[in-house]
């Protein structure tokens, strides 16, 4: 028996010649939100796919909630919850009619089953449009209801494949509130997402997964660190003083600064990022350089990603800058 | 197999709730068939006549009758596909519900929609000078091979789905298929009045099996000849649509399962 909720080993499947997964590994403990980070095509689908029983895989093992999807797929149904890419609800019902109907197909009793959606449907704010056919309803409600409904029977373990493409700001913020009460209920959550924003608020931790395979693993903060950390960047007024500037700042960070010299700008890693950057402002100052803007940049998800698999989250996979392919131990 | 019960009369009630809020697509399938009582019965038919003699309006009755249960593979086919192309057939793959009741929830949901057309189309047929000639029970009887027809079409029309999935495609293929397949059979003209090989085609056609045992169960004209199908038109209609379901039935099981591939 294992403690984790969600276990992958070696997950495999194929189309044809094109692997869609490639020994993919995944844990995730109980209670906690694990984000799949990748590019359209790295197999996060297929992956959420697998472990929620709708596709088979040829090679590895898998247990969900603690039992087995390929062997007993029907315990696992049971202890799940799924909200597709697309709002799987049956447009010509109503909202109401859409959650007794699959609140009747999660065993509730007739009673039960108007009960319990007429609490999700005011739960998700819906309980005005319930009456509606769900194909009339936004973007944002749909998936709202399809949340909904994924939630009858209160899941030990959430799946979300990409719960806010395609939503407006507001909505996906509401997506998120509601994910993060589910977690303090104790639920626990894969989500998949190609929004690093997304997986920075949410998860606990992250798998960027690329070509099928998990390419790193770790918190937001790990994986930010990869890329080395925080920057010091500096706009000079004259780009004539650019690369006086450079010299300057090399010694103080430890480091041989970036630089741009179109939009006048020198960028530099720091480990001391405030001492840094006093010494930085002093320094300038001190040799009469003008400076247009100075500060401290975070480094980012994006940067992340863009490290471990040499392209960024939302870009085709094909175009791989050479060299850029990081190694990842 | 209680749930496979409960899940099925659940994905019945589903079904059955999309007619009444979407009662559109029922206008659409109803219209046409009433059409076609107008168009032949009152333009074309003035110009028909029927082998053996008789109202070529109460010859066209029953072959109306079996064309709007050849109509509603539109409607099975679209239906199915219509679940598939939205997403909503992977939550109930995803939710521990008998794997049959998706299946066995439209087969039977199309049934009822079947019987209200029917019984719409009875009324219409009396109100234009149709009757049944042979008592309630061999009327009842026909009733029971239009509906056993209409099962055969179901099961056809969830494997194409299943095969096609999308539901604009679906509807390509349906309708300029099920209009030659009810032209070249018994519907319309008597097959000993067409050209030797289309006659043969139109007879062997299993529509035609439930028209001609229909219209003898009706008692309406047009019994046909003296052919091997004309004269076992009875066995037909049930030999023809127990073949489709045994064919069809699996064969949409089969691609139900593969979807998880």
């Amino acid at each position: 028996m294992t403690t984790f909720e969600v276990v992958a080993e070696g997950l495999g499947k194929r189309y044809g010649p094109t692997r869609a997964l490639d020994t993919f590994d995944l844990t995730v403990p109980p209670g906690t939100v694990h984000g799949l980070l990748g590019p359209n095509g790295a197999g996060k689908t297929t992956a959420v796919r697998i472990l929620t029983t709708l596709l088979r895989f040829d090679t590895g093992r898998a247990t969900v909630a603690g039992y087995d999807v390929l062997r007993r797929p029907d315990e696992v149904r049971a202890r799940i919850g799924l909200t597709g890419q697309y709002a799987a609800v049956d447009e010509i019902l109503s909202g109401r009619q859409n959650l007794e109907l699959f609140g009747r197909l999660f065993r509730l009793g007739r009673r039960e089953a108007r009960r319990r959606a007429g609490e999700l449907l005011e739960r998700f704010g819906l309980d005005e449009a319930a009456s509606r056919s769900a194909g009339e309803y936004s973007g944002g409600m749909r998936r709202r209801l399809d949340l909904a409904a994924s939630l009858i029977r209160t899941p030990r373990v959430l799946f979300l494949d990409e719960p806010t493409t395609g939503l407006d700001p507001r909505s996906r913020n509401q997506v998120w509130d509601l994910v993060r009460g589910l977690v303090a209920d104790g639920t626990t959550v894969l989500l998949t997402t190609q929004y690093l924003e997304e997986a920075d608020q949410l998860a606990d931790r992250i798998s960027v997964i690329d070509a099928g395979r998990v390419v790193a693993e770790g918190s937001p903060d790990q994986l930010k660190a990869m890329t080395g950390g925080d920057r010091i960047e500096v706009v000079v007024r004259d780009a004539a003083e650019l690369s006086q500037a450079a010299r300057l700042v090399a010694p103080i960070c430890g480091a041989e600064p970036e630089l741009d010299p179109e939009v006048r700008r020198l960028s530099v890693p720091v480990v001391d990022r405030v001492a840094g950057l006093v010494d930085v402002v002093r320094a300038l100052d001190d040799a009469g350089i003008a400076v247009e803007d100075i500060g401290l940049r975070r480094a980012t998800l994006d940067e992340a990603f863009l490290h471990l698999t040499g392209h960024r989250p939302d870009e085709a996979r094909e175009p791989v800058a050479a060299g850029r392919k990081a190694d990842v131990a | 197999m209680t749930t496979v019960i409960a899940d099925g009369w659940t994905m019945t009630r589903r079904n059955m709730t999309h007619v009444v809020r979407a009662p559109e697509e029922l206008i659409l399938y109803f219209s046409l068939p009433i059409m076609f009582v107008l168009v032949f019965g009152y333009v074309f038919g003035s110009g028909m006549q029927v082998a053996g003699g008789g109202s070529y309006r109460e010859f066209l009755l029953p072959g109306v009758f079996v064309m709007t249960m050849l109509y509603g593979l539109g409607a099975t086919a679209t239906g199915v596909a219509l679940d598939l192309s939205r997403g909503v057939v992977d939550r109930f793959r995803s939710m521990p519900m008998a794997r049959s009741a998706l299946m066995t929830g439209r087969s039977a949901a199309d049934l009822l929609r079947a019987l209200l057309e029917m019984s719409t189309l009875l009324v219409c047929g009396l109100l234009v000078g149709w009757q049944w000639r042979q008592g309630v029970g061999k009327a009842l009887l026909a009733v029971g091979l239009l509906l056993l027809l209409r099962i055969a079409i179901t099961w056809v029309g969830i494997y194409l789905a299943l095969l096609v999935r999308n539901p604009d495609t679906v509807g390509v293929i349906v309708f300029p298929a099920a209009f030659p397949l009810s032209a070249i059979s018994n519907v319309f003209v008597s097959p000993e009045l067409m050209p030797p090989v289309i006659g043969t085609i139109s007879e062997w056609n299993p529509l035609s099996a439930t028209v001609a045992a229909i219209r003898e169960l009706f008692g309406n004209p047009g019994l046909g000849g003296d052919s091997w199908p004309a004269e076992h038109a009875m066995l037909l209609a049930v030999l023809w649509p127990v073949l489709l379901i045994a064919t069809f039935a699996p064969l949409a099981v089969r691609r139900y399962q593969r979807l998880s591939r």
